[in-house]
């Protein structure tokens, strides 16, 4: 009987040793193809709750990762001034999901981009954590802070002051806005709960920007481009006169296309085209519009970056000049930024700031450096043309005209004491029963010299009060932001 | 069996206390390091664990020295270790989101175990009296397997119906008729053990035992394995199947017997994966673990594919306790607790645990090699073969050795029922060992070395089942010679 024990003992033997082949398999010797399965979620948390590297304002970290106890996480993503810049930021969640630089720099951030090579080479054999790179934006925190504070709360605003000759970004600050450690949180329920609470607020998204991904329509601020179009033309000038017909039959539908009832357009039936641009006249752009015909409009537009998506880094959603055929009743409503063109506030930015810098478009950008943890510069992006828009002179006439705008016509409120300002506003309907509309300005100063452009938009606004706020609001941005 | 004449074998309980330390160290030690990294400080509550974990082993350890002082002193240390790492474990996993307070519920049944299990050694005396049992082991068996399906009783968790509920308390009865079913086997292999032996047609080179000596262990496996598939509990069907073949081939030193069993493991593998769709889709899960239709879908691969993932990431030296994920497989602190053990002690720190299940079960073993009764020895190598089955079972369906079913690793994983019943094992062993190693002073007239001699006598009456209990009484330790503790066990025998 004691011999079958041992026998059994011998198999028992075998089996222990099976398992033993088994783990060693499992933990050692296929631990590394294991680890790697996009299956395994081991490695997303440790890279969620890894150091990741900050994002800097003037030097001082608006978002960084703290050490942090009692989770599966090492460290907490934590954000300063969290409102302030959500939409820029983003969110950085340990579900995996992630928005605004947090997502579009993760790999600078999390240590993984290629220039990070060494680095990671380096941890590996000393041990050390990883740390992700700091990221130093071109925002102005003061001005970040002005922006942000000038929007009403309760409104849905959006102001962008960039540099018009190095296309950097001083200023975007928008409203809604939320509180990006709200999902942050180590666990993925709280972060959905925080998530569906945060989409169920109207306006908000937590996933985009509202300055570079909220296209709306740009009523009249969309003159600028029909200008360029007709400036280019050689029909035009500044001084060419127009007819200013109070309502322009439109072909194919009864509706005839009126000009604003409270503008000064009713005052004169013909006008110099610089008394049109001031005053904002519909009738006469939408005339003008359906003479030079579709593709002149479209080519103007997409010279100022329509229908184009850059990077800041942060992606824009393409403003949208339709491609396809239009209709001559459609074209007129467009020429005056209503039916289907849209415009984000960064590219009605670029647009103003290409006319200030002699047609010269710069590439906006967020990034000023990017340093690895050992402080040494990974990426540094120097001001880039994106695109010569116009020559010097045509770009000189449209500050003229805008310039005129802010002196006797539509742009009055943004008047400097100190500088001339040039813009040109804009009151899109939204077809909205409300009788709300979307309100615009875009501009720069000084016209002289123009150092900074600055765009202004409220959607979804009462008449007068988004006239009221858009100008003033930009004289107080220039009047921070252009030194005495 | 000769040794225990010429040897004069020393209790040991000496060597015992002091394994019991280091035992007690590695388990409080374990929950120590749970409680700095996972709140930074120890509160009282961690020294009043520890406390309850030191008396209940040096009180058990007391036990062994009054009851059964020539009991292996490997058994009690070991089973304490792998405890208290159990605990240090599920406490762990306390700080995570999916579960709460079952560290103080496995110690309140550890307690409770460790208890019934002194319990046992102190009122059964001998492991002789079992035998006693053997048919109403068999009876209690059935009881305890049926209990789980008797409609108001029964609780379907997870897919196996195996738990049976008495208000807010649940218990799984199986884990107990484990032993009862040892206890038959032994008892009726033991009775019928010549019969079987000698009574056989022989077919070639093997000999097949009489069908009508067959009978009442064909009817135990049919019950068992009958009841298991309506319960859905593959694991413990498994464990009953190996226990039934490993049983009968050392009652019978036949490899037919192993023929035998393995036929019948085949037919009852294609009949469960014919017949039982979850059978067959535990199989598919281990076949085809990554297939990213299998990993998605309910009742899937995500468990076990989770779970090796775990390993993996503990990689060889582990992340450390409260540093890995272990959470994220789900059933972490019971069905899959070897993984999360795996994640964060690592391949070392496991595989140094499988060790350690390694060396008990050999000690069960050596138990069983050392008993003089046949019924001793068949029911320490079952029980020996009940907790490799479990471990085997467990570990080899996280590591996909073989298909994963839902066995828990005996003294880790949180569950009371199984708890007790491998902590009572632990008693039944040491009361074998104790048997197979104490000083036997036998009178010329006693048939000791004789096939079958032991174990067919009364133990009441025995003179072997006294000598124990006086060794203690008298209060001598191994430096006394046994000759001097049995003269006086003829007069104090039968005082308790």
């Amino acid at each position: 009987m004691n011999n079958a024990i041992r026998h059994t003992w011998v198999v028992s033997v075998a089996l222990f040793l099976s398992l033993f082949v088994a783990l060693s398999l499992i933990q050692v010797v296929l631990a590394d193809d294991l680890n790697s399965r996009d299956e395994n979620a081991r490695q997303t948390i440790a890279n969620a709750g890894a150091p990741r590297g900050p994002i800097t304002v003037d030097g001082a970290p608006i978002v960084e990762s703290v050490p942090s106890d009692h989770t599966q996480y090492d460290f907490q993503r934590v954000y300063h001034e969290p409102e302030l810049y959500s939409g820029i930021t983003g969110f950085f969640s340990v579900t995996g999901s992630s928005s605004g630089l947090e997502s579009e720099l993760n790999d600078y951030l999390s240590g993984q981009s290629d220039s990070q090579f060494f680095d990671r080479i380096t941890a590996l054999f000393t041990g050390r954590t990883m740390q992700g790179a700091q990221v130093e934006l071109t925002l102005d925190g003061e001005l970040q802070q002005l922006a942000y504070d000038l929007i009403p709360e309760d409104r849905r605003g959006t102001i962008v002051v960039t540099d018009v000759t190095t296309g950097e970004i001083r200023a975007m600050a928008s409203k809604p806005s939320y509180d990006p450690n709200d999902l942050a949180v180590h666990s993925a329920s709280e972060f959905e709960e925080a998530q569906q609470r945060l989409e169920e607020q109207p306006g908000l998204s937590i996933w985009t920007n509202r300055a570079l991904n909220m296209p709306v329509a740009p009523g009249s601020t969309f003159k600028l481009v029909d200008t360029l179009a007709m400036l280019e033309s050689g029909d035009y000038d500044l001084d060419t006169e127009l007819d200013v017909p109070e309502t322009l039959d439109l072909p194919n539908t009864e509706h005839g296309l009126e000009n604003f009832a409270d503008g000064g357009c009713h005052q004169r039936e013909q006008a110099e085209f610089i008394w049109i641009f001031a005053q904002s006249c519909n009738t006469p752009f939408a005339e003008a519009a359906m003479e030079l015909g579709q593709d002149e409009i479209l080519a103007a537009a997409e010279a100022f970056g329509w229908n184009q998506s850059i990077e800041v880094p942060l992606s824009t959603t393409p403003s949208r000049f339709p491609t396809d055929e239009l209709s001559d009743d459609v074209l007129a409503l467009s020429s005056i930024g209503q039916q289907d063109v849209t415009a984000t506030a960064m590219q009605l930015n670029m647009a103003a700031a290409a006319i200030a810098n002699d047609g010269t478009m710069m590439h906006p950008q967020l990034v000023d450096t990017i340093r690895g943890s050992d402080l040494q510069i990974l990426q540094q992006p120097s001001p880039e043309v994106l695109n010569e828009v116009m020559d010097s002179s045509t770009a000189s006439d449209i500050t003229e005209m805008m310039v005129e705008t802010v002196e006797s016509g539509t742009g009055f409120r943004a008047q400097s004491e100190r500088f001339d300002v040039a813009a040109k506003t804009g009151t899109a309907e939204i077809g909205d029963d409300d009788g709300l509309v979307n309100s615009w300005i875009t501009g720069f100063a000084p016209a002289d010299d123009p150092q900074y452009a600055v765009t202004v938009v409220y959607e979804r606004i009462e008449l007068s009060e988004g006239s009221q706020l858009t100008g003033s609001q930009m004289l107080t941005m220039l009047e921070a932001v252009i030194e005495e | 069996m000769s040794s225990a004449e010429t040897d004069h074998p020393k209790p040991r309980r000496n060597a015992e206390l002091v394994l019991l330390l280091i035992a007690l160290v590695i388990g409080i030690g374990a929950q120590v390091l749970v409680g700095l990294t996972m709140e930074d400080q120890i509160d009282q509550r961690y020294w009043i664990e520890a406390a309850v974990q030191v008396v209940l082993a040096v009180g058990f350890h007391v036990v062994l020295r009054l009851r059964a002082a020539y009991a292996d002193p490997f058994i009690l240390p070991i089973a304490v270790t792998l405890n208290g790492l159990g605990i240090a474990m599920i406490h762990r996993l306390d700080f995570t989101a999916a579960y709460e307070g079952v560290a103080d519920r496995q110690l309140v049944w550890t307690a409770v175990s460790m208890a019934a299990a002194a319990a046992l050694l102190i009122w059964l005396k001998d492991h002789r009296r079992l035998r006693q049992l053997t048919y109403i082991s068999l009876l209690v068996s059935i009881v305890l397997l049926f209990l789980p399906i008797v409609p108001g009783l029964g609780r379907d968790i997870q897919g196996a119906q195996v738990w049976v509920s008495i208000g807010a308390m649940s218990f799984q009865p199986g884990e107990l008729a484990k032993i009862t079913l040892a206890i038959f086997f032994a008892g009726f292999l033991a009775n019928n053990r010549d019969l079987i032996l000698l009574a056989g047609r022989k077919v070639g080179p093997l000999t097949f035992p009489r069908l009508q000596d067959l009978g009442p262990l064909f009817l135990a496996w049919v019950i068992a394995l009958g009841v298991l598939i309506v319960q859905n509990d593959l694991g413990n069907a498994l464990m009953f199947f190996g226990l039934f073949v490993a049983v009968i081939y050392v009652a019978t030193s036949r490899f037919s017997w192993i023929a035998i069993g393995g036929v019948f493991i085949a037919a009852g593998a294609v009949l469960a994966y014919q017949m039982v769709p979850h059978a067959r889709n535990r199989f598919d899960i281990w076949l085809h673990a990554f297939d990213p239709e299998i990993y998605g879908q309910m009742y899937g691969s995500h468990q076990l594919v989770q779970g090796m993932f775990g390993l993996a990431h503990g990689g060889l030296t582990g992340t450390g306790l409260g540093n890995g994920n272990p959470q994220m497989v789900s059933l972490a602190n019971s069905d899959m607790i070897i993984a999360a053990f795996g994640e964060e002690l690592g391949f070392i720190g496991l595989g140094a645990m499988l060790l350690l299940y390694f060396i008990l079960f050999s000690r069960y073993m050596r138990a069983a090699v050392g008993t003089r009764d046949h019924f001793g020895k068949l029911l320490a190598a079952g029980l020996a073969v009940i907790l490799v089955l479990q471990v085997f079972v467990v570990v080899g369906g996280i590591t996909r050795v073989i298909p994963m079913t839902g066995l828990v690793s005996p003294f880790l994983a949180a569950g009371g029922s199984a708890l007790l019943a491998n902590w009572l094992i632990v008693a039944i062993v040491l009361m074998i060992s104790n048997a197979a190693r104490r000083p036997i002073y036998a009178g010329p007239m006693l048939n000791t070395t004789g096939a079958g001699a032991a174990g067919t006598e009364d133990p009441l009456s025995s003179d072997q089942a006294r000598t124990e209990t006086t060794a203690e009484q008298t209060g001598v330790t191994d430096a006394a010679g046994p000759a001097a503790d049995s003269a006086s066990a003829g007069s104090q025998g039968g005082q308790r």
